[in-house]
């Protein structure tokens, strides 16, 4: 990590996390899905995170969330540490999660509160153009597309103005030319707002494309294994040389790391 | 995800149409086919209504046990021109919906409550589920002891038949919200008023809906039930002194008077739900 960058930049919005663990208990017994979870995240920086399934990506999201509780072991935004779901870490879950009774516009709406009309509906207005869905605004999730229904929450959980954007597989569900699609976009925003961003993804085109590095962890239980900094201009080139080169890097990491290599054939 | 079902829903269809079955289908959708459509509906019905008439033309049916429709359609004419009909069904549907209206003030308030707080569904559960299984019927003894033959003991039987399934259908709906939902509303730190009028209620509404419409149902069930207290009025009474006057004919009137109002009233909440609820698209048969 550029030292110098992170010394000099705004400390406030630094996301640390760790070290942590996580244990769940069940009837039949427990299951360690996170162990010693150590990740320092800069305000502004791009992280992606891959890893095998089961290996505890969305419990660590779902951790910085404030949706879960770690054994032990805090997670501080800007030196406040986590404690429960905050409008300062929006969450884009692998669904869109869209109120199918709400319109587009109200349900951008719902995220926000204690605002005059007007300027909820100024806010509304921005984001619904900042994903290129002005003209849906009294739609219904019903009738947009995945792609458009998940920039709906992207809109959504942009509108608050959170210092981290949490994103859980958020375009797993789509097919391949929208996902690209929906990188591009994300990357767009993140170069626009310069939130911080934690990506999970199955997708290590994706991660690499999209974050400043990738983390990648092995799991039974979950930790981290490696972080592989991308140092490649954006907008990256998927066919280039050094991202060919990434891929295969983090390709091996998953052949010695996870159970299961066959899952992640490309 | 929605999007997605919705985008394959018109070419699941357009397929649909290629099968013998699927074609009848598609033609009961096309604008055309509202004369179909309404052909389609009565025609079972109809074809009931002609095979009694031929059995009891040929002789297979004693009148005194199943008048013919003939007779009955008579006997309708005769109640109807008296106005007697008339007065009965203004009677019995005035109960009807008293009693529905007050099972809907107490049991929609009572089972957004209990959906909401455990611990009013720790204090009220036993009482509801002991005393739902008791048949209106049996209330009565009760009812005259307490309210008397007047109106008051007719209503509230009816009460008690419609406000269980209004009162269960909604604590089901409040709490088969989405926990996906409720995630969303914490992350998004959503107050506990509008997590209630955004996202609970609106979710519970197709279920609270089957409740109304169930509660209604039942309320017409118990109109004759309630008519058993010293009525001198109503279809149900207008059922039970037909019986005791042996004029079957009259009886199956008053039935299938309730059953065309109950009908009715079915229509006008079904008419309001789908209103009410444009979002989910449910299964329609194929
Ligand atoms: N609420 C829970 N109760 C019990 N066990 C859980 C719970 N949530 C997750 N786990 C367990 O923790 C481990 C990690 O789960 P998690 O959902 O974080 O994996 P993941 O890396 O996100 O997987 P995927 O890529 O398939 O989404 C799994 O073994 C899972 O069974
Ligand atoms: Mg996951």
């Amino acid at each position: 990590m550029a030292a110098s960058a992170a010394a000099s930049a705004a400390r406030a919005d630094d996301l640390l996390v760790g070290p942590l663990s996580k244990t769940f208990t069940l009837k039949t017994g427990s299951v360690q899905a996170l162990s010693d979870i150590r990740l320092d995240v800069p305000g502004g920086r791009f992280i992606s995170i891959v890893g095998s399934s089961g290996c505890g990506k969305s419990t660590l999201l779902r951790i910085i969330a404030g949706l879960e509780t770690s054994d032990g072991g805090a997670v501080t935004l800007g030196g406040r540490p986590v404690a429960g779901p905050g409008l300062d870490r929006g969450v884009i879950f692998q669904e869109h999660r869209l109120l199918p009774w709400l319109t587009v516009e109200q349900n951008i709406a719902f995220a926000l509160k204690n605002l005059p009309k007007a300027e909820i509906a100024r806010r509304v207005r921005e984001h619904l153009e900042l994903v290129g869905l002005d003209g849906f605004a009294n739609a219904h999730p019903h009738q947009l597309s995945g792609g458009m229904a998940q920039r709906v929450a992207i809109a959504r959980a942009l509108v608050n103005r959170p210092r981290v954007l949490l994103l859980d597989e958020p375009f797993g569900a789509l097919d391949a030319l929208t996902r690209i699609q929906m990188q591009q976009e994300i990357l767009r925003i993140w170069q626009a707002q310069r939130t911080t961003m934690v990506l999970v993804t199955h997708d290590i085109d994706e991660a690499i494309f999209l974050g400043d590095e990738v983390v990648v962890m092995s799991s039974r239980p979950g930790t981290i294994k490696t972080v592989l900094p991308v140092r490649l201009p954006r907008p990256r080139d998927r066919s280039s040389p050094d991202f060919i080169t990434l891929r295969k890097d983090i390709h091996r990491e998953f052949f010695t790391a996870a159970e299961l290599p066959f899952a992640y054939e490309i | 995800m929605t999007g997605g079902l919705a985008a394959e829903a018109p070419s699941a269809r357009r397929a649909g149409q290629q099968t013998g079955s699927g074609a009848a289908v598609a033609a009961l959708r096309s604008p055309l086919a509202g004369l179909g459509r309404l052909a389609l509906y009565l025609a079972l019905p109809a074809a009931l209504v002609a095979a009694w008439q031929t059995a009891y033309e040929l002789g297979y049916i004693r009148p005194i046990l199943l008048p013919p429709p003939t007779k009955v359609a008579g006997a309708f004419v005769e109640l109807a021109v008296s106005g007697d009909l008339f007065r009965h069904l203004g009677v019995s549907l005035l109960r009807v919906l008293e009693g529905f209206a007050i099972a809907v003030l107490i049991g929609l308030p009572l089972g957004i409550g209990i959906g909401l707080s455990r611990l009013l569904d720790r204090l009220t559960d036993l009482i509801i589920q002991l005393t739902k299984p008791i048949p209106p019927i049996a209330w009565i003894p009760l009812a005259i002891l307490w309210f008397g033959i007047g109106e008051a003991g007719k209503v509230y039987i009816i009460f008690l038949g419609a406000i269980f399934p209004i009162l269960v259908n909604t604590i089901d709906g409040i709490r088969q919200t989405d926990h996906r939902h409720v995630e969303l509303a914490r992350v998004l730190e959503v107050t506990r008023g509008r997590f209630i009028r955004q996202v609970v209620l609106p979710g519970a509404l197709p279920n609270i809906m089957t409740g109304l419409r169930v509660g209604l149902m039942v309320a017409w069930i118990c109109v004759v039930a309630a008519e058993l207290i010293a009525a001198s009025s109503g279809l149900g009474y207008l059922i039970t002194d037909a019986r005791q006057m042996s004029q079957t004919d009259q009886v199956l009137v008053g039935m299938i008077t309730i059953g065309a109002m109950g009908k009715l009233l079915d229509v006008v909440l079904r008419a309001a739900e789908r209103r009410l609820v444009t979002w989910k698209s449910t299964f329609s048969g194929r």
